[in-house]
């Protein structure tokens, strides 16, 4: 089972800045224990771009799709047996970041 | 009663939950072993009167179950195309070896009070799986909708299947925390029958503190080492005791102090006791007893004061000061300032229960615990006010009932 685990970071009481080394160190043993798919860190919500094409055309805006105090720092895609895996790391992972996550299944 | 609707009530008590839990384990899907528990129970309804109560009920409605979850796989497959997958589903697992079906239901409750569902979410979905209650009678139980509730539990399977949240008894380092989860779930259903809320509910429910007495007693056989399951079983045998005593001829909550002991169940006492005991006996043996257990210690030391007079109010603090070290939220604190009452007078109280006010505001007890102490003061004026607004805040037509009296008896 595939997992998105969402980093959220808050604007007004923002996680430390110290954490690359620990989430490096986090993301070996993710390797090692075969749980690891993807990660990544995210630019500033205001670096995004929306675009929506669904009508005649496609029309560009600065900016994310939605404002809020709460954003998305980054993301990790996780293998995982069942939730309570995913939980589990999901908890270490936030402690490791020093940010909030939330974990979520692909269809 | 007829013989047959007997069998057929007992029946759901005693196996409902085996039924759920085997063809969850079987199918792996909750909706499936739901909707088949639920239609076998319907057929047997409708043969039983005629053909007569099967000679091993729990078996044959296990496989009618599994016949009627079969049915519904089949239908669908054809339906969706996926014949080839939905065969493999049912065909690969052999017959449960006897013995198993206890771990299938202990499975069955700690998937309903899993941790990524809402407290009101695992509630709801425990009454439904563990304990048979149908959607309208947990609606009715709550006071909320039928429609609310039926979707909640949609929502929840949904997610335990999409989530993939497993269906298995947690791994030992973490069964602690989970006990607790169930646990936390069990006290809640138990304290809405105790207190029940809402303007046109009977003061207490004994539907909902039956069946949480029901389900504790099965979480204590699955888990007879556990000792805050057997902490949490003696709290509401010895809180259900005083159930009677407790509610007046004319519906009216009658107060601890002023309860009738005589009407108190002593068989429901003499169970409690036995389970404080056999706590008290770990306790000494150097395990550390967890709050259920020592909440289950002070209802144990007030039903064995025979007069309200021989309470031991030092014992019933000593057991206040160790749970407050364990949870130091404010109703706690609320509640040991009331022994500190009896002890050191009602000033010293009051002074404890003051400086509660920015915690506990909007809390009816800490209301009613201000005005009784005021009105044992003689602070009549204060006293009135205190009740005007623990009045306001209860939601049990019996506590309104007996706030009210006192409140218009002060002088």
């Amino acid at each position: 089972m595939r997992y998105l685990v969402s980093v959220i970071d808050d604007k007004s009481n923002p996680g430390s800045t110290d954490r690359r080394p620990a989430i490096s160190a986090f993301n070996e043993r993710l390797i090692a224990e075969g749980y690891w798919v993807f990660a990544g860190g995210l630019a500033s919500p205001d670096t995004a771009t929306v675009i929506d094409n669904r009508g005649e055309q496609a029309v560009f805006s600065d900016g994310p799709f939605v404002e809020s105090k709460e954003y998305l720092a980054g993301v990790w895609v996780w293998e995982a047996p069942d939730l309570d895996v995913a939980l589990k790391l999901a908890a270490e992972a936030s402690k490791v970041c020093d940010r909030k996550v939330e974990v979520r299944p692909f269809q | 009663m007829s013989d047959v609707e007997e069998a057929i009530t007992r029946a759901h008590h005693e196996e409902w939950v085996r039924v759920v839990a085997a063809l969850t384990r079987r199918f792996g899907d909750l909706d499936i072993a739901e909707e088949a528990a639920a239609e076998a129970f319907a057929t047997a309804v409708e043969r039983w009167p005629a053909d007569g109560v099967p000679p091993n009920p729990g078996a044959w409605l296990t496989t009618t179950a599994n016949r009627k979850a079969i049915d519904r796989i089949r239908r669908e497959s054809k339906r969706d195309d996926k014949h080839k997958e939905a065969q493999t589903v049912y065909d690969d697992d052999p017959p449960e070896p006897p013995g198993a079906i206890d771990d299938e239901r202990l499975r069955l409750i700690f998937t309903c009070c899993h941790p990524a569902l809402a407290m009101e979410t695992r509630v709801a979905l425990t009454l439904r799986m563990v304990g048979g209650l149908t959607v309208p009678e947990i609606a009715r139980a709550f006071l909320a909708a039928e429609s609310a509730i039926g979707q909640r539990i949609t929502r929840a399977k949904a997610k335990i299947k999409a989530a993939r949240i497993p269906y298995r008894v947690p791994a030992a380092e973490d069964l602690p925390a989970r006990v607790t989860g169930v646990l936390a779930v069990l006290y809640l259903v138990f304290n809405e029958g105790y207190l029940a809320t809402g303007p046109d509910t009977d003061p207490v429910r004994h539907d909902l503190t039956a069946e949480a007495i029901r389900l504790t007693r099965l979480i204590r056989t699955l888990l007879p080492q556990d000792g805050e399951v057997a902490g949490l079983l003696a709290l509401m045998l010895l809180t259900e005791a005083r159930r009677t005593a407790r509610v007046s001829a004319g519906g009216e909550l009658v107060a601890f102090n002023e309860q009738d002991r005589g009407a108190w169940d002593a068989a429901l006492i003499a169970e409690g006791h036995r389970l404080v005991r056999e706590r008290l006996a770990a306790a000494a043996a150097g395990v550390a007893p967890g709050r259920y257990q020592i909440l289950a210690a002070i209802n144990a030391v007030h039903t064995s004061a025979l007069d309200v007079r021989d309470t031991d109010w030092s014992q019933v603090l000593a057991l206040y000061d160790q749970l407050v070290r364990l949870d130091p939220s404010p109703i706690i604190a609320l509640n040991r300032a009331i022994a500190v009452a009896e002890l050191d007078g009602p000033q010293v109280a009051l002074a404890i229960v003051d400086r509660l006010a920015d915690a506990l505001a909007g809390y009816h007890a800490y209301h009613a615990t201000r005005a009784d102490l005021l009105r044992r003061l003689g602070r009549s004026q204060q006293s009135r006010a205190a009740y005007d607004r623990a009045i306001e805040l209860a939601g049990n037509t019996g506590e309104t009932a007996y706030l009210t009296r006192r409140r218009d008896q002060l002088p």
